[in-house]
């Protein structure tokens, strides 16, 4: 059999696979499964014993194909979807000052949250954009969203109409306009927020989707910084939270905190030494460390296992990669 | 619409994941829409958030703005070869202005301020840090005094200098590592999004 038959064989089978699962789904009589904690162990145990075999190979000189490590990583961050084994998470100092921070906000206070991020970045900071939004409104805190990157504004909704569907929330009857907005995406970076400094209205002439800046009740009064009790911003990159740290902290003194992605937190953390961020929810384990803290079990809890399988995995093939390495004469490619 | 706009998202998805095995077809033609879809968000939200936003809805009341669209024009000169070098001049306002711009943010946020954090009494104001924050400044102290050891070129790194350096080079790989160790634990966030979005979302497998 030809290569290329082997290929088309394999993805006619895998699209049977999926359109039989959908069909499922759609149907009802696929509601997902998930593995007892022996199976779960024993899953577990297999890797650990495959992993142990490719080392044994590997130490006879026999390399593995590229294709099989990713394989490894797919299915270290899958199986633990399914399994029913939990992770223990730890407060960080960074998570804890955030949380108290926005903690000791009496009701009414007005948060300004900036959405710098877009889908790519969603499996890291919508878990805190909702636990954040979940906070908010659970404790009467009034919430203004912007956002410099042109798909934040739009992350913002989802996670506003996933958090409305909690009882809670839910009970509370907020009104747009008047407990929280969403004034959109402007261009132009820091120096949007350098502008916001002396009139948020000149950046923001309208909401998200075209109501004046004058008709919103909650904004209407709100002119600066001056004007915001804290502010908070979910960031990816550039523009973010070095530039809002540069502009709306050290210039005009706004009380800031910040979720960040993993690959972004480095780079912030020493702000929170030096005083000019209060803290910093660094990627998925903030996340979660924040969606215990806030008292929910949001995704950010449920990826965590996943985040350590692969970790886990990715250490085993640098070992195997190494013992490969120093076993050719550190001549050899993998 | 709501199992052709899933089937869609999955459809792409697999395709990007496809060039695991090898480039392909599949694979160039989900980043082509991808880089195609991405320049026309771009442009429709820059369109009316800020040419309708700001001077249909907002009226242009901020005199400002005319400057700005005015020199936005000239940077379309561009396009006319004979009087393309009319785009400079924009060009040469947007360099200045924000050189400007970032000397003075990043002197006072990352210099002064950094640099006032790091010259602080190691046993804390009054001695009243404790250990974990004394060792904490050791370190940072340390760190700091090596890694421009390390970036001083003027002397030969050689004997004690040299010994500092190399201290300082200790001091830059574990912040490299941190910093790689970060960025894997970003990668994986994001493949882990992807496939709850095709286990979960798509294919309703978990629970």
């Amino acid at each position: 059999m030809s290569t290329r038959l082997k290929e088309m064989l394999v993805v006619a089978v895998m699209t049977v696979f999926f359109v039989i699962m959908y069909w499922g789904k759609v149907d009802g009589w696929m509601t997902g499964f998930q593995f007892s904690f022996g199976l779960s162990m024993t899953v577990v145990a297999l890797i650990v014993v495959s992993l142990l075999v490719i080392l044994y190979l590997t130490l006879q000189g026999k390399m593995i194909g590229r294709r099989v490590v990713f394989l490894y990583v797919g299915i270290s961050v899958t199986l633990p979807f399914f399994m029913s084994l939990s992770q223990q998470i730890k407060i960080s100092p960074e998570v804890q000052t955030l949380y108290d921070g926005i903690a000791e906000l009496p009701p009414g206070s007005v948060v300004l949250s900036a959405f710098d991020y877009d889908p790519p970045s969603a499996p890291e900071l919508q878990p805190m954009a909702e636990s954040f939004f979940r906070y908010c409104f659970n404790n009467d805190l009034k919430v203004i969203v912007i956002g410099l990157w042109p798909q934040g504004p739009q992350q913002a909704n989802m996670a506003i109409e996933k958090v409305m569907l909690d009882e809670s929330i839910a009970a509370k009857n907020l009104q747009y306009g008047i407990d929280y907005v969403n004034l959109g995406f402007q261009t132009g970076n820091e120096f949007v927020i350098q502008r916001m400094g002396s009139d948020f209205k000149s950046m923001f002439p309208t909401d998200y989707s075209g109501t004046p800046y004058d008709e919103l009740p909650l904004v209407k009064n709100v002119k600066n910084f001056s004007n915001i009790d804290y502010g908070f911003n979910f960031s990816a990159g550039y523009p973010g939270t070095v530039e809002w740290v540069q502009v709306a902290v050290d210039r005009y003194g706004l009380k800031m905190g910040a979720g960040n992605t993993a690959v972004q937190a480095p780079q912030c953390y020493p702000y929170i030494r030096s005083g000019q961020l209060i803290g910093i929810l660094g990627g998925m384990n903030g996340a979660a460390e924040f969606e215990l803290l806030t008292g929910t079990v949001g995704k950010g809890t449920k990826f965590m296992l996943s985040q350590s399988f692969a970790h886990m995995i990715v250490i085993a093939f640098i070992i195997i990669g190494n013992v490969a390495y120093f076993r050719g004469g550190r001549k050899r490619k993998l | 619409m709501e199992h052709f706009a899933i089937w869609v998202a999955a459809f792409l998805t697999m395709g990007i994941f496809s060039f695991l095995y090898k480039d392909n077809a599949w694979y160039k033609l989900c980043e082509a829409i991808f880089v195609g879809i991405s320049a026309g968000y771009w442009f429709v939200t820059l369109f009316w958030d800020n040419i309708y936003g700001k001077f249909w809805v907002g009226k242009g009341d901020d005199s400002m703005l005319y400057i700005g669209a005015f020199l936005g024009l000239l940077m379309l000169m561009r396009l006319v070869p004979k009087i393309g070098w009319i785009s400079r001049w924009p060009l040469a306002f947007i360099v200045g202005a924000t050189a400007g711009f970032y000397l003075i943010n990043y002197f006072s946020s990352n210099v002064m301020r950094q640099v006032e954090d790091t010259i602080m009494p190691l046993l804390g104001p009054d001695y009243s840090a404790g250990a974990y924050d004394i060792i904490g400044n050791i370190v940072i102290a340390v760190g700091t005094f090596s890694g421009l050891v390390y970036f001083f070129f003027s002397k030969e790194h050689k004997g004690a200098f040299g010994a500092t350096a190399k201290v300082g080079i200790f001091f830059l790989m574990i912040t490299f590592g941190a910093s790689f160790g970060y960025t894997v634990m970003s990668r994986m966030s994001l493949l882990i999004g992807r496939l709850d979005f095709l286990f979960g979302d798509w294919l309703g497998m978990i629970k």
